[in-house]
């Protein structure tokens, strides 16, 4: 290539005004073994772009579905949602009103009133087998004593 | 948008994204970081990536944005200075060893660019975006564009011939 264009070219190159087709051509003019002396210092820059071009990313990028974090969300959600089932049910069961009195004289009337219908049901129970006692009576009629 | 699909619409790109990250940060450490952050956030707003019209320009001035933040925040503070080994296939040793030095000036030269400059340097000597699609990530315009970038080159010339003529002339 003319070492008259070339200096044209870098002249237009420090002035940006350059095409990348042109730059490209510069670009591979300084990657000839030896230039023009008065043009050396333009090498390092030149070579520095063409290495620096090559360098990759080589780390990996964590990419996340969202759809198994979706999954997730509702493994948990029924998980909370079995546990509060059993804290809620729990206590209704073992009901904790249990009928007591704070007052003993109270309790003392009640636990009376109770005892007493118990014992009145209870009379009346047995007073339906009062006629079992005939069965006594015929039976000592034959076997005397 | 599945996972394959996502990821064939970044991969060509994210290499990019990572060099304008380590161009603004420096550390190669901060810069996967940042590029990771990134794509992330591109996968989160997956829905949205139909609407726009250009997803690599969206995300080069997305990544531009984030590291200027980083910069700014505190944690810049504790910025490592990491250097990557630079590679090239000239021959003779001597040679090679005043090559890689100075091949290495640049890269500091580079970091001592304004950082628009340095972005502008990045996309267009690096990537060979054009001026249309640097001016819209960056949102400059292309006369913008072009001053910056011209500064930048005769920046970098001139500490350049600085350092290759130091002890010679």
């Amino acid at each position: 290539m003319v070492l008259d264009n070339i200096e044209e070219l870098l002249e237009k190159y420090d002035n940006g005004e350059t095409s990348l087709i042109e730059e490209q051509q510069l670009k591979n003019y300084f990657k000839q073994e030896t230039v023009a002396p008065h043009l050396e210092m333009y090498k390092p820059m030149f070579a520095y772009f063409s290495v620096s071009q090559e360098e990759q990313f080589t780390k990996d990028v964590p990419l996340k579905t969202n759809k198994n974090n979706l999954y997730k969300w509702i493994s948990v959600a029924a998980v909370a949602v079995l546990m509060l089932g059993f804290y809620f049910k729990s206590p209704l069961t073992s009901a904790e009103d249990l009928g007591t009195y704070d007052d003993p004289e109270m309790a003392y009337l009640e636990v009376k009133k109770s005892l007493e219908m118990i014992s009145t049901q209870f009379n009346k129970g047995a007073s339906s087998i009062n006629y079992l006692a005939e069965v006594d009576n015929t039976t000592s009629l034959i076997f005397k004593k | 948008m599945t996972q394959t699909e996502f990821l064939h619409i970044v991969m060509p790109f994210k290499d990019k994204v990572f060099r304008l990250a380590k161009r603004l940060l420096v550390s190669r450490e901060e810069a996967e970081d940042a590029t990771q952050e990134v794509l992330l956030k591109l996968w989160k707003n997956k829905t949205k990536m139909q609407e726009y019209k250009n997803v690599e320009a969206f995300s080069m001035t997305m990544t531009k944005n984030f590291c200027l933040d980083k910069l700014k925040s505190k944690q810049a503070q504790n910025l490592k200075l990491v250097h990557s080994n630079y590679q090239d296939n000239n021959t003779s040793l001597q040679k090679q060893l005043e090559f890689s030095d100075s091949v290495d000036w640049v890269a500091k030269i580079m970091e001592d660019l304004p950082e628009q400059q340095k972005l502008v340097v990045q996309l267009r000597d690096i990537e060979q975006y054009d001026f249309d699609e640097i001016g819209k990530m960056l949102d400059m315009n292309n006369t913008a564009v072009r001053v910056a970038l011209s500064r930048a080159r005769k920046t970098i010339r001139e500490k350049l011939t600085k350092t290759h003529n130091y002890g010679v002339r």
